[in-house]
């Protein structure tokens, strides 16, 4: 009796996380969609303590403790700017946890064990410690503690195949002979390098691609565990983590026009060799107050804020200019590219945190048609997502790559720190454009300087002029 | 082929097909939430942790359980605390335009 309801109450969580994930298609539905995967969750862990398998609650309730205490703050008070690297460390720690219980696992099963349980929890391990330490690189890479850049050295490919290929192949001696426990800590130090050789040749720009790739790893991880255990929930969970991982990294990669080969194994934005030539090229330059007459002389504006707005903290500073243009009656709308910010939908949360309405965040199928009509684009830190050279040039290594139109617009106001390239390293055509005038400095400030000439300027004229 | 591992693998093909239909309709709008809560989500395998966290078989058991049970109830109470926070900042307008620029920015929508 008691292992029907526990069935039965799995059941209802594995349906209560369906729906969660369905509410979660509109804004108006989605904590509705939380809560109800907190219903689903809090079932699960009731159901799975009253099994007769658990028999001490001692080490288990100091940890689920503990995990509150270290879930709460890392709930609440994370920046918004720090969600990609939150969700990074969370990615490591579903890993470990899949990884740690199917270590503990290999060492209980076999070497009794059936083909199919090796198999999975192979897998399930192999993919539990790679994305670990892949993910706690990606956190340290998002957070600034690790390098940046990609590190690429010349067979880098091969060598991280090779280290790949060799767990793999390990994983399969032990299929075959399961009683060759000495294996076990050499496929899981191999994992945990290949982890870390993943991910140090990715690059910033590419960080939504990859944290999307290894949130699929996790959800397949714990996917495989399911298998393990026979628990139809973990396997339910873990395929629905996989699948949404797997759709956000296609989308991240159409977004750059690019396959999964390249982003892992490709060499991109890995040395700027076309910026230096092109800095001495002539641009024209505008001060804040200039332009705030030209904004305020606008009907209609289109703000494309890129990483650059974020890592300048400028999105509360935008939304106050987009405010006190809309009322001088600007017609003001944001443009946000798939691969705007550190992760899938980065740009989002961060303007809705600064409080921009939802309905006036435009994507980019949505907004391309409409910059022709656009009297003034002003992009806030955005480089390489509204490139033409993406649509004409194809040398460029982003050519290809789905962009904001934003040079069909009237005119162009680019809001930049320096003439430098951006993550591409590429050189941008647009900044060079007789109707592009670039307003130089930190994003913060000088969109705060054109707030305040904007204030000076007397009342706008009534419509009709 | 046993048939658990049949029954499971029917499971996990069509669960990662409900997936695939599910999660495309999630907008662009609310990926990162998405992302935090299917990482919420997939903390189930803190059933997993527990099973083996209070099984009693040996030392490691409890240890490496207890270990992964820290780290899936922190994701699990972090996950769905941040999708909340996240969701509970997007808003709509919250009325349409001032009646001072009737014609201009008319054509919102």
């Amino acid at each position: 009796m008691r292992d029907v309801i526990i069935s039965l109450a799995y059941l209802f969580a594995a349906g209560c996380f369906v729906l969660a994930l369905k509410w979660l298609s509109h804004p108006t539905t989605a904590r509705r969609g939380v809560r109800t995967g907190e219903v689903g969750m809090a079932v699960a862990i009731v159901a799975t303590l009253l099994k007769t398998e658990i028999v001490e609650f001692q080490w288990i309730a100091i940890a689920l403790v503990l995990g509150t205490a270290l879930g709460i703050p890392l709930g609440l008070l994370v920046p918004m700017t720090a969600v990609p690297q939150r969700t990074a460390l969370s990615h490591a720690f579903g890993a470990l946890a899949a990884g740690l219980v199917g270590t503990a696992e290999l060492y209980l099963r076999t070497p009794d064990i059936d083909t199919t349980t090796m198999v999975a929890l192979g897998l399930e391990v192999v993919l539990g410690f790679l994305t670990f330490t892949g993910s706690l690189m990606a956190a340290g890479k998002l957070q600034g503690i690790v390098r940046d850049r990609p590190w690429i050295y010349s067979g880098q490919n091969l060598v991280n195949l090779g280290i790949l290929a060799s767990a793999l192949v390990l994983v399969g001696f032990l299929v075959v002979d399961p009683s060759w426990t000495a294996l076990f800590p050499v496929i899981i130090g191999i994992s945990l390098v290949y982890g870390v050789m993943l991910v140090i040749r990715i690059g910033g720009a590419d960080m939504p691609t990859v944290i999307s790739l290894l949130n699929s790893f996790a959800g397949l991880s714990a996917s495989m565990m399911g298998f393990v255990l026979d628990n139809k929930l973990l396997i339910i969970a873990g395929a629905l983590d996989g699948s949404s991982g797997l759709i956000l990294s296609i989308i991240m990669c159409k977004a750059m026009n690019r396959s999964f080969a390249n982003v892992l194994f490709g060499g991109f934005g890995a040395e700027d060799t076309t910026a230096a030539a092109a800095e001495t090229r002539p641009v024209r330059s505008v001060d804040p107050e200039e332009t705030s007459f030209l904004l305020d002389a606008a009907r209609s504006v289109v703000i494309v804020p890129g990483y650059g707005m974020a890592a300048a903290q400028a999105q509360h500073k935008v939304r106050e200019l987009s405010d006190t243009l809309m009322k001088r009656g600007v017609d003001v709308r944001f443009a946000i590219h798939p691969v705007a910010g550190r992760m899938p939908g980065h740009m989002n949360v961060l303007l809705a945190e600064a409080n921009v309405p939802y309905d006036q965040l435009y994507d980019l199928d949505s907004i391309n048609s409409e910059f022709p009509q656009t009297d003034i684009v002003l992009v806030i830190g955005a480089n390489d997502v509204v490139n033409p050279a993406a649509r004409t040039d194809t040398t460029s290594p982003i050519y290809g790559m789905p962009i904001l139109d934003v040079d069909q617009a009237a005119s162009i106001i680019v809001v930049k720190r320096s003439m430098r390239s951006g993550f591409a390293g590429v050189d941008n055509e647009l900044f060079y454009l007789d109707k592009t005038q670039m307003l130089f400095g930190d994003a913060k400030t000088v969109v705060g300087e054109v707030i305040e000439e904007l204030s000076k300027l007397p009342a706008r004229e009534v419509a009709g002029v | 082929m046993s048939e658990i591992l049949e029954s499971s693998l029917y499971i996990f093909v069509l669960a990662s097909f409900l997936g695939y239909a599910v999660i495309t309709r999630v907008p662009g709008l609310l990926h990162t939430p998405l992302m935090s809560l299917t990482n919420a989500l997939s903390a189930i395998s803190l059933v997993g942790s527990l099973l083996l966290a209070g099984s009693g078989q040996s030392t490691m058991a409890t240890i490496l359980g207890s270990v992964a049970v820290f780290c899936a109830m922190t994701n699990v109470v972090s996950g769905f605390l941040i999708t909340d926070r996240m969701l509970k900042m997007f808003k709509r307008r919250e009325a349409p335009k001032k009646a001072d620029a009737p014609t201009e920015g008319a054509s919102a929508r």
